[in-house]
């Protein structure tokens, strides 16, 4: 595989949470969520009731993936800040430890200034509990070795079945 | 690269219909969400031209119950079929759990189901997976029309390991969910292996 799976423990969840929503606050924002780089939104906070977010988190990281390519066609590394501005909301998007999206959207109640501020923050507060997931991770298989028991290694074809059965 | 949350116990898969132009993998997607129960389904998005042609991608959510307290998402993915579309398919291809591969029976696209096929295999190798592992099957769409190659002589063609075959008709329905139930058990069963 190209990359472990990612998995996401209560604590870190609850960490994150929070984060995001001081963030919402900090930046005056209306929604503030994390999305994984393959497009699985990993937290939102915010007005999202009105908000196709799992629509939002997917396109959003096609947009981040289209401009990466972009990037690494004129040399750079990546573009690591994307900002789209609309007639009301805008929508700020940055990379957090190269492989989590933070977006936020904000309106007239707030500006590009205070948003790339307070993002820049939060940014590392996150990258910090994005560090600790995987060594967790890590840590948990290494000390399980090979006798490692994933909570589906039970999954039966009659499990697999039952979902498709309508 | 399956996404698995113990704290909303949710896990995330996501899988990729490939294939040739015009080959229908579009058409899969349409099939799957004009026949699913609007509680277990997203919105379908589609990134195309004024043509339908797919310029990006389409999206479709997915949820499909739960297996042992954990709910289950399905995120499924088209790639533009379009030979000089190949890097927005290669950017599509990350963090794949599962790959459908959408052969177009037509003789006269033969041609194209290997080309495609072969772009599979690569596209695959630079985002670090390979082809021999990974939950794949294979669908050998429009069976229904008049001038289809024979299954064994597509299977001789484009089968790339002893990986599933799944006969469709994309348009009318038949195949499109033995198709994906096929590549969901696979992605599950790896899970059982690998998480």
């Amino acid at each position: 595989m190209a990359a472990p799976d990612i998995v996401m423990y209560e604590e870190e969840f609850n960490q994150i949470k929070g984060i995001i929503s001081k963030l919402r606050t900090d930046a005056n924002a209306k929604v503030v969520f994390l999305v994984d780089k393959n497009g699985q939104q990993i937290a939102a906070h915010g007005d999202i009731e009105n908000l196709d977010t799992t629509s939002l988190a997917s396109l959003t990281a096609g947009n981040v993936a289209a401009t990466d390519g972009l990037a690494r066609l004129i040399g750079e590394k990546e573009f690591s800040i994307l900002f789209h501005e609309g007639e009301k909301d805008n929508i700020h998007i940055s990379i957090v430890a190269q492989r989590v999206i933070l977006v936020v959207i904000f309106d007239e109640r707030s500006s590009l200034g205070l948003v790339r501020l307070r993002v820049k923050k939060a940014s590392q507060e996150l990258g910090d509990v994005f560090g600790r997931i995987m060594s967790k991770v890590e840590r948990e298989k290494a000390a399980a070795g090979a006798a490692f028991e994933s909570p589906f290694a039970e999954i039966t074809d009659e499990d697999i079945d039952s979902l498709f059965s309508e | 690269m399956t996404f698995i949350n113990y704290a909303s116990r949710e896990i995330n898969c996501k899988i990729v219909y490939y294939g040739p132009g015009l080959c229908g993998k579009t058409t899969n997607l349409q099939y799957i969400y004009d026949k699913t129960n609007p509680n277990a389904k997203g919105k379908l998005i589609s990134l195309a031209t004024e043509t339908d042609r797919t310029l990006f991608f389409d999206f479709l959510p997915l949820e499909l119950g739960t297996v042992r307290g954990f709910r289950t998402r399905f995120h499924l993915y088209t790639v533009p079929g379009q030979v000089f579309y190949d890097a927005s398919r290669k950017l599509i291809l990350k963090g794949v759990d599962g790959v459908i591969f959408v052969a177009d029976s037509q003789v006269e696209r033969m041609d194209a189901n290997v080309e495609s096929v072969e772009n599979l295999q690569a596209n695959l190798k630079t985002q670090g997976y390979d082809m021999n592992t990974i939950p794949f099957v294979l669908q050998l769409n429009k069976r229904d029309l008049p001038n289809v190659a024979p299954v064994d002589e597509m299977k001789q063609l484009l089968m790339r390991r002893d990986q599933p075959v799944f006969e469709a008709v994309a348009s009318k329905g038949p195949g499109v969910f033995e198709t994906l139930k096929g590549v969901a058990k696979l992605v599950l069963q790896e899970l059982t292996k690998s998480s």
